[in-house]
């Protein structure tokens, strides 16, 4: 265990190293943000009802948890990392070490993301503040205890789906294309544009049988109470399917790969 | 008999004919470049339609659920997302790449090679590369416009479309001078990609209805980083939105000014450079 610590400790390292690139990159991370709030604002101007069950403030408070659950568990450069480490043969060290590839690559994307919250945190907590009169907080403990579970889980789903993504750089040259087409589906199903439950019921429906909601919408309902009741336990559940799921993919995938590996310049 | 003609050197074209020369040889070895991957190419296509169908459900779906934002209506909005993609991928065409290769070119010296050529470097910089996708996506984002204009009964005149293409052709020098300014950073901190794909943020401003905008974060944006005028200057055009002809003036002359600007920034940049690892 110890020496997964010690790549923790590495990808710490590695994100600070150019650390004016990453805070640039935060800060105008809520731009769109910023953006689409004053969107929704000029939506709800004159209108006194409310859409799909939110009010303005619900909506705005969907916008600011879903950028606290984005910052917990978005994959920023992992995907193109791997790819990269498997088409230049920086692979072949792994499979010679005592240390696991997959491992590996988490513990990079956890200090990845420690590093991202202990900068975010700043803008997020100005921002939560702005906007404290539309802010809610989630109801009780215990909603707020499965909103963590639930994001722990949207994190490691997250990683497991990227990585498998990445594994097809043994097959293909070029997977850039494949990763941006699943991140559009993945951008606009699992709730990044808008509350999925804002969508016609049929269309939602046909959603929850797809991992994307689990990917961002979920917990964010939790923590809105638009989910409650026996719904979070199942949802808890399917959510806790797809990530063993996407973990087994990502094992065979991996196998499969490894097969076809061919150590370019290693 | 005749005496021997004499031997003239060839002809070397000058000033602007030179550029053209030479820019018409920097097409040519893009298109090249393109065909060797032509799988990659039409697949980076399919990846963009897609992204701008995203973008445009997303409008859908909150017109299902009101009739306007603010003045704006739902084909007037899909014009100006369509007149905001149109920018958007002309100046992905011409600039995006060579912006983005910036901070690698200096992060590993190769920046040597180019300031050692005969001709103006920020050209070189700036034109190399051309990404001929942008051109079939900026077509396609034409189709959703002309669509949305029969949509609204819009029937533009001559001038509307020439006037239309001068304001779209100023927003695009607004994204390249911005985007080129935010790549120069690289002469400082040496990783701009962070930089650079920053800016991919702000095309999602670009696209909206500026009435949507109220207080410092329209000022911000029209005064200092003028996304709100990139897109809707141009489209409110066509839908009949100009308030005055001042809004034109001030896009044009934003696009100045930000042209102005990125040229002291890299002017100031570039005598940073030291090289590396040569």
């Amino acid at each position: 265990m110890k020496k997964y610590w010690h790549v923790i400790n590495i990808g710490i390292q590695n994100t600070l190293t150019y650390r004016m690139n990453f805070l640039f990159r935060c800060v105008f991370g809520f731009v769109p943000l910023l953006a689409t709030i004053a969107l929704w604002r000029a939506i709800y101007d004159g209108r006194t009802d409310t859409i799909s069950g939110y009010s303005l403030a619900g909506m705005i408070s969907y916008y600011l948890v879903l950028t606290i659950v984005d910052a917990l568990t978005a994959v920023n450069e992992d995907d193109w990392q791997i790819a990269a480490d498997i088409k230049d043969g920086n692979i072949s060290q792994f499979l010679l070490k005592p240390i696991d590839f997959l491992g590996y690559r988490l513990c990079l994307f956890g200090a990845g993301r420690l590093v991202y919250m202990a900068v975010a945190i700043v803008p997020t907590t100005l921002f939560v503040l702005w906007f404290r009169e539309d802010f809610s907080l989630p109801a009780d403990a215990a909603t707020f205890g499965y909103f963590l579970l639930s994001v722990v889980m949207t994190g490691l789903l997250q990683f497991f789906l990227s990585y498998t993504m990445a594994l097809l750089a043994f097959w293909m040259q070029e997977v850039s294309t494949v990763i941006f087409i699943l991140f559009a589906f993945e951008y606009i199903a699992s709730g990044h544009l808008f509350p999925l439950d804002i969508l016609p019921p049929a269309v939602e429906q046909v959603l929850r049988f797809t991992p994307f909601p689990y990917q961002l919408y979920f917990p964010v309902s939790i923590w809105l109470g638009r989910t409650t009741g026996a719904a979070v336990g199942q949802g808890l559940l399917i959510q806790a399917a797809w990530v063993v799921a996407a973990y087994l993919l990502a094992r065979w995938v991996w196998s499969r790969g490894i097969r076809k590996y061919s150590a370019v310049g290693g | 008999m005749n005496a021997p003609l004499p031997i003239k050197p060839p002809q070397r074209p000058h000033g602007l004919a030179r550029y053209w020369t030479i820019y018409v040889a920097l097409w040519k070895t893009s298109v090249t470049r393109e065909l060797g991957f032509k799988s990659n190419f039409i697949l980076w296509i399919f990846v963009e339609l897609l992204w701008f169908a995203l973008q445009l459900s997303f409008i859908a779906v909150i017109y299902s659920h009101t009739d306007h934002i603010r003045d704006w209506t739902k084909w007037e909005v899909v014009l100006l997302m369509g007149a905001s993609h149109f920018i958007q991928q002309i100046f992905l065409a011409f600039f995006l790449t060579n912006c983005v290769q910036l901070s690698e070119l200096i992060r590993t010296g190769r920046l040597d090679f180019m300031l050692l050529l005969p001709v103006n470097t920020r050209f070189i910089l700036s034109l190399r590369q051309v990404d001929l996708g942008g051109f079939v996506n900026a077509a396609s984002a034409l189709a959703v416009m002309i669509y949305a204009a029969r949509q609204l009964q819009l029937s533009p005149g001559v001038a509307e479309v020439f006037g239309f293409l001068l304001l779209a052709g100023a927003g695009v020098i607004i994204h390249y001078s911005l985007m080129f300014l935010l790549a120069c950073i690289s002469f400082w901190t040496v990783k701009a990609q962070g930089f650079v794909w920053g800016y991919y943020n702000l095309f999602n401003i670009a696209r909206l209805p500026d009435s949507a905008f109220r207080g410092f974060f329209k000022s911000f944006f029209t005064f200092v980083l003028p996304m709100l005028l990139v897109a809707n200057v141009p489209a409110k055009l066509l839908v009949n939105k100009l308030s005055s002809p001042s809004e034109m003036l001030l896009l044009l002359g934003m696009s100045a000014a930000c042209l102005l600007v990125s040229e002291i920034g890299w002017r100031g940049s570039v005598r940073r450079y030291t090289s590396a690892s040569s």
